[in-house]
């Protein structure tokens, strides 16, 4: 009993610790492929390549001014980024990182948890992450930040709808919610693919639905600065902006980790069963294989972000309720008609 | 362990479900509401209702509340502009408010003789709940889909229609 509860901590704290360092890095890789993006060349003061940006950058959030707006809810002014950062932070607990170790006979598997409802979990935690931007905005008492924590809400909205859809038509196809199950059901070997063979237009409406999710360009509209000021974080200062601008690095890494979990096979990796090496040395490959995958996602994220320009509201709008929604119903339909077909 | 979490979920739902009526300012009330779902999430938890509680979390917590938010920041209520209610009409409520008490308690009355015996049931999984609801249950399953999609039908009517009277082209 101890020994799990121990090997369950460490694997807690080991999570933790590196989503925080992924997030901190994707701080410094965003600007880097901005940089190589626009024929910059970046920071590169803080030690080699400026590979020490993002502790200066955290020094000096904790090193600023904190400003709490008289006339706000002082209590709900540090809620929200509070709410933003935990809920970041939550969903990490169901991703199955790796497959099991098998150490002095035990098995430890690399997941966190497996429960029987996954994916609703990720979900729902998605859904209450909107919380964060809504409350902080409206405890600004300010018409710039009230405005964006509106935009915000009405964008999480429309964009759940369809991401909810694309991931029912999926779990159609595996028959189980749970995470771990999906991935093991995407092992390699036998003509068995990985499920963005099967669900291409679930697997594009899922990654558009996932930019709105996390407030991303070209969907940020939430906080753009050409209509907003700053939208919902115009009041926030110090360390209250980091957590702001934390939260949405580690979503953006959740969402990778899901998207590569869901997907593209999670720490599965072509040939892994034709290579001959033991079960841990190729669980140890698996995870650095699903690392590869998110990382590529992340620098995807960043790709569209220097790429294309923002959206109107409008279109936003437009987008979701008439493009995505009709898409991925239609994708629904169409799974199951496949499933009933290769049933029969 | 369990009945411990059980009063303490209870006693912090009626507590922030009383706080939703009496805070008076109306964002206030829909964050207590907000903790009050949590707690109602955590007691489908202590009853092995994994399913039904995200659902709850999801539907409740993650939609239906963001919407409440939403029209309650646009219209951005103050204390001041608040529409004070006189006092019948909130003798009226109260009674009224009563009356569904003696409703809830009524149907409730004997449920304790048709409790769950088995504690370690996973009737509350997923792949169970299914199997129940399209088999043992169809037909209530069936008519409660009729009546969300009369319900969005007839919201959507009632968008269209207010839009038609506000913009008379």
């Amino acid at each position: 009993m101890t020994d799990f509860l121990i090997y369950k901590i460490l694997l807690v704290v080991g999570v933790f610790t590196v989503t925080l360092v992924v997030a901190m890095y994707a701080t410094y890789g965003e600007r880097k492929v901005a940089a190589f993006l626009q024929d910059r060349i970046g920071p590169n003061r803080a030690g080699p390549f400026g590979i020490l940006q993002p502790l200066a950058d955290g020094l000096k959030f904790f090193m600023k001014e904190e400003i709490i707006p008289s006339v706000s809810n002082k209590f709900l002014f540090i809620l929200g980024p509070s709410i933003a950062m935990i809920t970041a932070l939550m969903a990490g607990v169901l991703i199955p990182w790796g497959n099991t170790l098998i150490i002095n006979g035990t098995s430890y598997s690399l997941q966190i948890t497996d429960i029987d409802i996954g994916i609703l979990y990720v979900f729902g935690v998605v859904s209450i992450g909107v919380y964060g931007i809504m409350i902080g905005g409206w405890a600004s008492n300010n018409k710039y930040s009230l405005l964006g924590a509106i935009r915000a809400s009405a964008q999480m909205i429309s964009y759940e709808l369809a991401m909810g859809i694309s991931i029912i038509a999926l779990i159609m196809m595996t028959g189980t919610l749970s995470l771990g199950e999906i991935v093991t059901q995407q092992a390699g070997g036998d003509w068995n693919f990985w499920n963005v063979v099967y669900q291409p237009l679930g697997f594009l409406i899922f990654i558009v639905c996932a930019f709105a999710e996390c407030n991303r360009a070209p969907f940020d509209l939430p906080e753009c600065e050409t209509e907003l000021v700053g939208g919902y974080h115009t009041e926030y200062s110090s360390m209250k902006l980091g957590f702001y601008m934390f939260a949405e690095y580690i979503n953006m890494f959740i969402s990778s980790a899901v998207l590569s979990t869901l997907y593209f096979g999670g720490y599965n990796f072509p040939f892994m069963n034709d290579l001959g090496l033991s079960h841990n040395a190729i669980t140890i490959l698996g995870t650095v294989f699903l690392f590869g995958k998110i990382f590529f996602f992340i620098f995807f994220f960043m790709w569209v972000r220097w790429t294309l320009p923002r959206f109107r509201y409008d279109q936003l709008m437009n987008l979701g309720w008439r493009v995505l929604l009709p898409l991925s119903i239609a994708n629904l339909l169409l799974t199951a008609l496949v499933l009933l077909w290769i049933d029969k | 362990m369990t009945l411990y979490l059980f009063y303490f979920l209870s006693f912090l739902a009626i507590l922030s479900a009383l706080m939703v009526v009496f805070s008076k300012n109306p964002v206030h009330s829909v964050l207590y509401l907000i903790i009050t779902f949590f707690c109602i999430f955590g007691h489908y938890l202590l009853m092995n209702a994994q399913f039904v509680a995200f659902v709850h979390i999801i539907v409740y917590a993650g939609a239906i509340m963001v919407l409440f938010l939403y029209v309650l920041m646009l219209l951005n209520l103050n204390s001041e502009s608040e529409p004070h209610k006189n006092n019948t009409l909130k003798f009226v409520a109260v009674i009224s408010g009563c009356l569904l008490m003696v409703v809830l308690v009524a149907a409730l009355r004997g449920t304790d003789t048709m409790m769950l015996q088995d504690n370690g049931s996973k009737i509350g999984y997923v792949r169970n709940l299914g199997k129940v609801m399209l088999t043992d249950f169809l037909l209530p399953f069936e008519i409660t889909s009729i009546l969300l999609l009369a319900a969005m039908v007839g919201a959507v009517m009632i968008g269209k229609k207010s839009s038609k009277t506000t913009t008379p082209q």
